[in-house]
Order: C-alpha cells, then sequence, then structure tokens
C-alpha cells in the first residue's frame, strides 16, 4: 500500500483506501507512544521546517513531536519576528528555505490555498496544517481515529458539527473525510456562520441543537471566535450559549449518551459546558493524544514515499 | 518453476521440538528466558515454541511480538510501502534472555533490524537467535544460535514457509528457477 499523493493538502478527494492506511497505520504508531523511549528511526536524516505563518501551540507541539519521535531533524518557523515581518513574500521564505536542503515542510497560514501554491514552488512534501478556512486535514483525521476507535467504524457513524462553520477548516476537512468514510455528517449553529449551499456537500443543516441532538452519535464542538461577535454575526456570548451551547441538559435528552469531541482550545461554557468537556462521553484529551499518532502516521507514509 | 517440499508436516513439528528443547538445555532452563517473534510466521512459531517448553518444563515462558517495518534498511522510496503492524512486547526485556524467532534467515538484514528494535526498547542481558530455515547468502556477520533445517540455496530460489495459521498447512518448500528463467 502507498498514499495516492505526496502531499496533504486537504482530505477533499482523498481516498477511502488512503484515510484507512494513515488510520491503521497511526494506530501502530500508538504503540509507540506507550514506551518508555517514544523514539523510533524511520525518518533519520530527513529534515522538516514548521512553517507556521499564524499562531498555534497544540498543533505545532504535535508535529514537532511527531517529527522528533520518527528521528527527523526539525526547524521552527514562526512569522513574527521573521523575515516575513520585513515583507518577504510566502515564495521567496519557501524558495530560501528549500535551497537549505529541507525534505518536508508543515505550513499553517491565514491564506487558503497557501499549501497548495508552496507545492508549484518547492520539491518538498508539502502538509497542510491548516490554511484560513479551507481545510486542516490532520485534525479531521485525528478526529476520524477517535470515533473508529470508539465505534469500530466510520460507515453509518453519525456526526453533528456544531458552531461556527462557515469560517471552519476544521469543519471542512470533517465534512470531506467522513462522507468518504461512510458517515452521516449534519452541522448545526446560527445561520449566520453556516455557509449557503453547504447541503451540496451532502450534509444536514440544522438551526436547533434540540433538533438535533436524538438523532447522532457525536458531537464535534467547535470553538465559537470572540472576534465573530464584533463582525455582528451572533449578538453575544451568551445568547450563543443559550442556543447553541452544548450541556448536559441538553445532550440529557438524547436516547443514548453522545461522544463529545472538541478540537480546542475550550472556551469553557460557552461552546461546551464544563461538566460535559470533563464528563464521561468526552474524548476531547484521546483526540490530542491520537493527534499525534496521525502525524507520526502522515508524516512515515508521506516521508518514506520517496 | 520448481517447488520441493523440504520439509513436510510431520518434520516440521519434530523440527520445532527439537528447537525448543535446545532452548532449554541451553539455558538450563526457561529462567529470565523470553521469546519474542518477527510478524508474522516468527510469532506463530514463537506461540509453538512456548507451547513445547511449557509442556516439557511445566513453566510458562512471554511471547512478544516485533513489528521491524520501522527499523527497515530499505523503507525510503519503495514501490510498495511495508505495512506498519505494533510490536507488542508487553513485559520488561531489561535483564532478559531473549530468544529472538524468525521463519527464515537469510540476508541477515531482517536480524539487524530486529536487535536495534529491541536494544530501543531496553537492555536485555542476552539476545539469541532461533530460525526454522537457514538458506545462506549473509550480507552481514549474524549467525543463529538454533536452526531448524540448514538447506542451501542459490540466490535466485526462494524459501517459502508455510504454517497452518495462515497458509493452511505445515510445510517448507524450495521454489526454484526452471532452466530457461535462471539462463535469462
Amino acid at each position: 500500500m502507498k498514499l495516492q499523493s505526496r502531499h496533504l493538502l486537504g482530505m477533499e478527494g482523498v481516498r477511502k483506501e488512503d484515510i484507512t492506511l494513515i488510520l491503521d497505520t497511526a494506530s501502530s504508531f500508538k504503540e509507540v507512544l506507550e514506551r518508555p523511549i517514544k523514539k523510533v528511526p524511520p525518518l533519520q536524516g530527513k529534515t522538516i521546517v514548521n512553517l507556521f505563518f499564524e499562531s498555534s501551540t497544540r498543533t505545532r507541539i504535535s508535529f514537532e513531536l511527531a517529527e522528533r519521535r520518527l528521528s527527523a531533524d526539525v526547524v521552527n518557523f514562526a512569522a513574527s519576528g521573521s523575515s516575513v515581518s520585513k515583507g518577504e513574500t510566502l515564495k521567496d521564505t519557501a524558495r530560501n528555505i528549500e535551497a537549505m536542503k529541507i525534505d518536508m515542510v508543515v505550513i499553517r497560514h491565514a491564506a487558503s490555498g497557501a499549501p497548495h501554491f508552496l507545492t508549484r514552488v518547492v520539491k518538498a512534501n508539502v502538509i497542510n496544517a491548516g490554511d484560513g478556512a479551507h481545510e486542516h486535514p490532520t485534525q479531521a483525521l485525528l478526529d476520524m481515529m477517535t470515533l473508529r476507535e470508539k465505534y469500530g467504524t466510520l460507515e453509518g457513524l453519525r456526526v453533528c458539527i456544531v458552531g461556527d462553520i462557515v469560517h471552519s477548516r476544521v469543519a471542512r476537512s470533517n465534512i470531506f473525510g467522513l462522507k468518504t468514510m461512510g458517515a452521516e455528517v449534519s452541522v448545526c449553529g446560527p445561520a449566520t456562520l453556516i455557509p449557503r449551499n453547504i447541503e451540496e456537500l451532502g450534509v444536514r443543516v440544522y438551526h436547533r441543537l434540540e433538533d438535533v441532538i436524538p438523532h447522532v452519535d457525536a458531537l464535534n464542538v467547535l470553538r465559537i471566535q470572540l472576534e465573530r461577535q464584533k463582525s455582528g454575526l451572533f449578538p453575544s456570548l451568551r445568547e450563543y450559549h443559550r442556543y447553541f451551547g452544548v450541556t448536559k441538559a441538553k445532550v440529557d435528552r438524547a436516547p443514548k449518551p453522545i461522544t463529545i469531541m472538541h478540537p480546542g482550545p475550550i472556551n469553557r461554557d460557552v461552546e461546551l459546558s464544563a461538566d460535559l468537556a470533563d464528563g464521561p462521553h468526552s474524548v476531547i484529551l484521546e483526540q490530542v493524544t491520537n493527534g499525534e499518532a496521525v502525524r507520526m502516521s502522515v508524516l512515515y507514509l508521506i516521508g518514506t514515499s520517496n | 518453476m520448481m517447488k520441493t517440499k523440504v520439509l513436510d508436516a510431520e518434520s516440521f513439528r519434530r523440527t520445532v521440538t527439537r528447537l525448543s528443547h535446545e532452548v532449554v538445555e541451553k539455558n538450563k532452563g526457561v529462567q529470565d528466558v523470553v521469546l519474542v517473534g518477527i510478524r508474522t510466521r516468527g510469532e506463530f512459531l514463537a506461540h509453538r515454541v512456548a507451547k513445547i517448553i511449557e509442556e516439557i518444563e511445566h513453566t510458562k515462558v512471554q511471547v512478544g511480538i516485533l513489528d521491524i517495518t520501522l527499523y527497515r534498511d530499505d523503507l525510503h522510496g519503495r514501490l510498495d510501502q511495508p505495512e506498519l503492524k505494533s510490536t507488542k512486547i508487553l513485559f520488561d526485556i531489561r535483564g532478559k534472555i531473549i530468544v529472538l524467532i524468525d521463519d527464515v534467515l537469510f540476508t541477515g538484514r531482517t536480524i539487524r533490524s530486529a536487535l536495534n528494535a529491541l536494544m530501543d526498547l531496553g537492555r536485555p542481558s542476552m539476545i539469541q537467535l532461533l530460525v526454522l530455515v537457514d538458506r545462506g547468502h549473509r550480507e552481514l556477520p549474524i549467525k543463529a544460535d538454533f536452526v531448524g533445517k540448514n538447506v542451501p540455496t542459490s540466490r535466485g530460489e526462494q524459501v517459502q514457509v508455510a504454517m497452518t495459521e495462515t497458509d493452511g498447512e505445515d510445510a517448507v518448500y524450495l521454489i526454484g528457477l526452471d532452466e530457461k528463467e535462471s539462463a535469462q
């Protein structure tokens, strides 16, 4: 088996067998994470640069740990305090880094399509760690891995993504990936935060949590960006919490327990109540662990492909 | 293509029994002895050796499974990536005598990978190597402590170990090239 592409730019168009290969390989890497010495040699001699043009803590740390655990050499690049603040273009930054003989690039950028652009200007393998409101494929993969661990399969699983769908790369990647794997996907949020025509991706739209809760196995609760309130997309955090905040009182009406997911960082008691986040049906910390395994899997499969 | 059976089910069973006795004899019992089988057929062999040792020594020996994929020296740029499965060694190998088990010993590269993988898990007091078939053509200075059967081969031939767990029978075959193929 081998992945079809030498880059991971998004979940759109990724074949079912490739997703399965990534998830199976990630499950094998979980065993490495249980060892006293959490390091294996497959990427020895490979150099990876983490190009983070947007601030990120957990994704960057997770990628960096995954890279180091596979024995790669790692260089970190953050936009602030770098040549970017002196006006350098993405193309020049990338070409300069490539001239330093880099094998793989992990990129996060506020502009949708930045990783795709990069594949045209550098020879290295490119992994998208989040581009604008477009895609965040490793997040979708770790979400799918967590659900597959819990339910055994994604086929027929009912997942609702709750919150700000329109600005969310996590939502888009999850929709593409989950649909490919045969899950039933719905979204729920205020009309101002749901993209028009999203039904064309094969998802159902709900505007009331109460309507969707009886029909789902898992809720993937997105972080509500506080700055969206300023742009008038919802009136107040209090009101958002009242209508779209996932709380124990609301999910308790479901016929069976609902798995609670969140990509982090959580605004406690805004989009998700603290008792659910810490409750028995929350898999939020499993998501973090699986994130490392999934990133090891992607880096390994792509890094040994050429 | 010529296919010759070099071990049938009966001699297969006797060979594994003899190897198990040799492990016990060499280590004067099975104190601190653990078995580690290399996926896939080494794993099955390890379980069979463990069962026979239990019958003769009335002691259970622990069995682990080793996946060497991440330690291969030919991992990069292959057309077909080897499937990564997990290592399952659920005991501490520090201070243990590890009997490393594989079906066929050929170039020695698999064993080199396995030795590195084991060393990353801890410091065993000793590692011994048990193989069902030694077919020669070593590319590294590696030698087995316990050999089921020496099968002289030419480089182009193949040794195929069948085991009931995956192949429906216990047997070892030598698959030779016919004259036309070997002339090419």
